[in-house]
Formats: C-alpha cells, sequence, structure tokens
C-alpha cells in the first residue's frame, strides 16, 4: 500500500504583524510544517508501522527552502519526499520565491498535486484539513474529485483496512457530534488536529531523512503547461483587521490586576468569600 | 445579471442556521446584478425545510428529495445536475464541517474559482470577498477573475439571517443521481464529550488556551478552579494535547457555553473558540498580547502573564500557592 501525505510549509505569524507592499513582512514570518499536516503525516507513519508493505511519500508545492521542513517529515518516519516548484508558480514568474496568487485558486494545486497522484498512484492520499496561513482548507477534497477517489472531510479518527480496501472513519461535525463513514479505497481523507499525537523526530530518525530521496520535479517533468497554473484569485488587499474592543482593562501589575479581577468576581456573586 | 444558487445545510432534522444567512448573503450578490436567488435543499424532509427557507428575497426553492442525512456524492451530483438546469452565476454555500466536505468538489467539477470562509463579499467590477488568513490575525481581500462565476463558502454568523415570508416558487427537482456515483456510506453518529461533567451548565468558567505551554502547568489552573469554585474549560490546542478530555472544550466542534462569568486564560479567541462562548454574560481575557482578538468580545481584560495573574489570584482566594 502506498499513502501519499501532502505536506505545506507554512509561514507563521508571531504576536507581531508587519506589513509591507500589501504582504506580509518576511522577517514577521517563521516557516514550519503545516499544523494540520503533521497529523496527516503521523496518521500515515503509523498505519505503516501497523501493516507490512506500506510506503509513506510526501508531496509538497513549494520553493527550495521547505525541503527543510520536507526533511523533518522524512525523519519522522515518511519513506520518500516530492517537491514540485517552477519559476512559473513565483510571482514574478522568473524566480522570486514569494509563491504567486495563482496557488491560491484550488484548481492549480489540485493540477499539480493530481500528476503527483498519476506518477505514485497511491492508495491513500491524506492531507491536512487546511493550510496555517492561507487556510482554504479545500485541496483535498478537490483532488479527490479530480482524480476520481473516495474522500472523507475532517477526520477525526482513522481505520484502514488493506484487505477490504475500506477506511472507516469519524468526520468531527460541529457541537460535539461525529459522523461515522465509510470510504472506500483509494480515497482522501483530509485530517483533523488531535486525531493523535504527532510524534517528534529522533536523532537517528533526522541522521537516516538526510539519505532519503527527495525528487524535485518542474512544470516541464509533469507535462503541465504553464497556462494551467495561471489561477483566477488574486489578493487586492491585506490589513490587520480593526481592533473593535470596548473592553475594560484593568492596568498595573499582577497583583494589582488580579486584586481589581478578584474583587469583580466577589461582586459579581459567583464565589463566595 | 447573474443568478446566484445558495445551498441549505440541515442535520438530523432541523435546519443549520447558516442556511437563514446563506440567503441573506446570496441575496446581496444577486441584488448586485439584479439575478435571482435561488435555494437548494437536499435530503431529509425538504417540505418542511423549504416551508422554512421561503423568506423575503428568495426566488425559487428546488428541493431535491434522495437521501435522508448529508452525502456528499449525492450532493455533488445534485447540485451539478441542478446547475446545469438553471443558468446561476454564483454559488453559495456554508463553510462547515460538511460544507468543507463538498464545496471544493463541486467547485472542481464545475471547474469555477472557489474562495472558501467568507466573512464579506462584493460584486462591482467582478466578485471580491474579504476573508481571514493566519487564524484571524490578518484580513485580506480576494479578487476573483473569471467571468464563468465562482463558488463562495460562508463563514457563519456573519450574515443576518434572512426573515419574513417570501413567495419563491418551490419546485422539486430529480437530479438522476446514478447509486454508482455514491462511494461513502454514513453509518451513523456518535456524540462526544459525555463524562463527568458538563460545562454547558456552569454559571463560572475558567477556560485555559495554548498559553498554558506545557501539560504540567495546568496544575496552576487547577489550584485557581479550586480556590474559586469555577468549572475548568479548555480550547481546543489543550484538548488536541489529551492534556483535558474533550467534555472540557469549548467552541465549535466542542461545548457551546453560556455562563454568568467566562474568564479565559491564554487563549486568543480564534473563530471557532469564540464561537462555543461568546454567549457568556461576562467574559475576562487575560493574555500577553493586546491585539489578541479576544480582547475584541472581552468585557474586561488584564495584557499580562497567566504565570504571574493566576498565582497572585489564587492568593486572592486563599488557594494554594506553590
Amino acid at each position: 500500500m502506498q499513502i501519499l501525505v501532502t505536506v505545506k510549509e507554512v509561514g507563521q505569524l508571531g504576536d507581531e504583524v508587519v506589513i509591507e507592499d500589501g504582504e506580509i513582512a518576511e522577517s514577521a514570518l517563521e516557516y514550519d510544517l503545516n499544523e494540520w499536516d503533521e497529523y496527516a503525516l503521523e496518521s500515515a507513519v503509523q498505519l505503516s508501522e501497523a501493516y507490512d508493505d506500506v510506503e509513506v511519500v510526501t508531496a509538497t508545492i513549494g520553493p527550495e527552502r521547505s525541503d527543510e521542513t520536507i526533511r523533518m517529515a522524512l525523519a519522522k518516519g515518511a519513506d520518500r519526499a516530492v517537491r514540485i516548484w517552477d519559476d512559473a508558480l513565483t510571482a514574478d514568474g522568473a524566480g522570486d520565491e514569494t509563491p504567486a496568487d495563482g496557488l491560491l485558486d484550488t484548481r492549480v494545486r489540485v493540477e499539480l498535486l493530481s500528476a503527483i497522484v498519476e506518477r505514485e498512484e497511491p492508495d491513500l492520499v491524506l492531507s491536512g484539513v487546511q493550510s496555517a496561513d492561507a487556510a482554504f482548507a479545500s485541496t483535498g477534497v478537490a483532488l479527490a474529485e479530480e482524480i476520481d477517489d473516495a474522500w472523507a472531510a475532517v477526520v477525526n479518527d482513522l481505520e484502514v483496512d488493506p484487505d477490504a480496501g475500506t477506511a472507516s472513519v469519524h468526520r468531527e461535525l460541529e457541537g460535539g457530534i461525529e459522523e461515522l463513514t465509510d470510504v472506500p479505497l483509494p480515497a482522501v481523507l483530509t485530517i483533523q488536529t488531535g486525531i493523535n499525537e504527532p510524534r517528534y523526530a529522533s536523532l537517528r530518525g533526522i541522521r537516516q531523512a538526510q539519505s532519503k530521496e527527495l525528487t524535485v520535479l518542474d512544470l516541464d517533468d509533469l507535462g503541465i503547461g504553464t497556462d494551467a497554473v495561471t489561477g483566477a484569485l488574486e489578493t487586492t488587499a491585506l490589513y490587520e483587521p480593526e481592533t473593535t474592543s470596548d473592553a475594560t482593562i484593568w492596568e498595573g501589575d499582577a497583583e494589582s490586576t488580579a486584586g481589581e479581577l478578584a474583587a469583580f468576581l466577589r461582586d459579581s456573586g459567583v464565589i463566595e468569600g | 445579471m447573474s443568478d446566484v444558487l445558495a445551498v441549505a445545510e440541515h442535520r438530523r432534522g432541523d435546519l443549520r442556521p447558516i442556511s437563514h444567512e446563506l440567503i441573506t448573503a446570496g441575496r446581496e450578490l444577486a441584488d448586485a446584478t439584479g439575478g435571482e436567488l435561488h435555494v437548494a435543499v437536499i435530503s431529509g424532509d425538504v417540505e418542511a425545510f423549504a416551508d422554512s427557507l421561503n423568506r423575503e428575497g428568495v426566488d425559487a426553492i428546488h428541493t431535491i428529495t434522495d437521501g435522508e442525512e448529508f452525502n456528499h456524492d449525492l450532493t455533488v451530483e445534485s447540485l451539478d445536475a441542478l446547475w446545469s438546469a438553471l443558468d446561476a452565476s454564483y454559488l453559495v454555500a456554508p463553510n462547515s464541517v460538511n460544507g468543507l466536505d463538498y464545496v471544493p468538489a463541486i467547485a472542481q467539477r464545475l471547474d469555477l474559482p472557489l474562495v472558501t470562509d467568507a466573512i464579506g463579499l462584493s460584486l462591482e467590477d467582478g466578485l471580491e470577498v474579504t476573508r481571514e488568513r493566519y487564524g484571524s490575525k490578518v484580513e485580506t481581500t480576494v479578487a476573483v477573475a473569471d467571468d464563468a462565476g465562482a463558488v463562495v463558502s460562508v463563514r457563519d454568523g456573519e450574515w443576518p439571517p434572512a426573515e419574513g415570508v417570501g413567495d419563491a416558487t418551490v419546485e422539486s427537482f430529480d437530479p438522476g443521481v446514478d447509486e454508482s456515483a455514491i462511494h461513502s456510506t454514513v453509518t451513523g453518529f456518535q456524540e462526544v464529550g459525555a463524562g463527568d461533567v458538563d460545562i454547558s451548565e456552569a454559571d463560572f468558567v475558567v477556560s485555559i488556551g495554548r498559553g498554558i505551554e506545557e501539560e504540567e502547568n495546568l496544575e496552576l489552573i487547577e489550584r485557581l478552579v479550586d480556590a474559586t469554585g469555577a468549572t475548568l474549560a479548555a480550547s481546543r490546542p489543550v484538548v488536541d494535547n489529551e492534556w483535558l478530555p474533550k467534555n472540557r472544550q469549548v467552541g465549535q466542534s466542542g461545548k457551546t457555553v453560556t455562563p454568568d462569568i467566562y474568564i479565559a486564560i491564554g487563549i486568543s479567541g480564534a473563530v471557532q473558540h469564540v464561537a462555543g462562548m461568546k454567549g457568556a454574560e461576562t467574559i475576562v481575557a487575560i493574555n500577553t498580547d493586546p491585539d489578541a482578538p479576544i480582547f475584541d468580545i472581552a468585557d474586561y481584560g488584564i495584557v499580562g502573564d497567566l504565570f504571574e495573574v493566576v498565582p497572585a489570584l489564587i492568593e486572592e482566594f486563599g488557594g494554594e500557592t506553590a
């Protein structure tokens, strides 16, 4: 069985938001493996430990910078990696490393990932529910539609029966309700945080990751023309939302603010004493 | 002139509130071009749903009687067929968990651009969608350059529900879905989060988030809870880490709480969390980040380090200081 895991490197924002020329300043971002993909990867690695002959392959759309994140995924147990990048995917189409807004268009990501699926023919594709940056939450399900796989979105419990060729999943609905669904393989599942406990990479894993195969492909390799990666979406503005806080802020050191809160709680009658 | 198709959502016999909000959002788009607003409702008691969906601004309701509960394959096939029968440009749908399960697929099927989780829409020289990035820290507008139209999913609670009684035509639509197109099978539902305590019943809730950093630090919050008699709750990251059980989780996928006082400690206030606690009478936030969205809905706030404020608070109530 082969499991393909989509792995995205995302920029994480700290407390400070710095916006320059309508984009988040590079200096305000720390790059890391997308949190949701981390859970998807762990699900895949656990399956490879539970069953014989399971190969875990990661698929990434991203510039060379992503290799560090991909190596981390390999260190956590993926067997090999594929990364797609091309100058045509950058903002200026000439290799500037800022990804183009074309990638906001789900159809562009699906075009690229479906080419990987065609090459690898996985039995199962695991994808994080969403990315932490753009948060479209659309890639996995749109990919499933494109490649004619079955699918399930927002999975927080997963059992795979490779012999029967089925996945039994729980989908985490709103309000503490889970939907129990059976999906035939091949399938694409989008994985929710909390489904498992993602492991840390071991030193041995990190060492081994260095020698694992990481294949880099461009549009030519995939037989995709540049027209197919021109999206219909464009970010026209990016700004910090107006804060609408009208909270009363208690000022002062910890003792005095705690004192204010304590007095408030006593007055409110929720506490005795 | 562009027609709009809005897709209603229901679960276990009830329309979900987003359905009526979508009518408002869809009407906005239709008004911008003088188009019509169509509403689709698929599976279950579609007659009753259609009655409830027939509000001001709806021109036509299409009922599809196949199935009882949501199934994404049936939904995609039905919408595909209905879309061919109509002459609409925009499909608006809920950015709900079930929305995530079919909206990207129908957009891909129709080869239309997709923008998800909209919090604002404008249609002047073309469609422009307002949405958030980076967990609500940044807002963006996304322009859609496609004359063929677009698929937009809409965040709940952002548009007021449509009201009044409409005079929409209600027509049954047979999408002619072949059984072989249905791949996934829903075998049941399960309530999670039962357990020792029902936080939704509590009058006084102390809730802890990512700011607690480590599992062993929870003990600090437990001492606060002991000293004050509050009920302990948490935001998603704490439960994802299994530091507290699922029945303590407040938010969209957890419980909705409506206490007299809710103290959010080390919780940034992401929209998914706020969905579960905005009904609290009084909200107090303790957070190091003065720009954290939690302060937008808080009545009182302390901008400070929980590891300093909470011990001082425990001392105020004569609790055990470490």
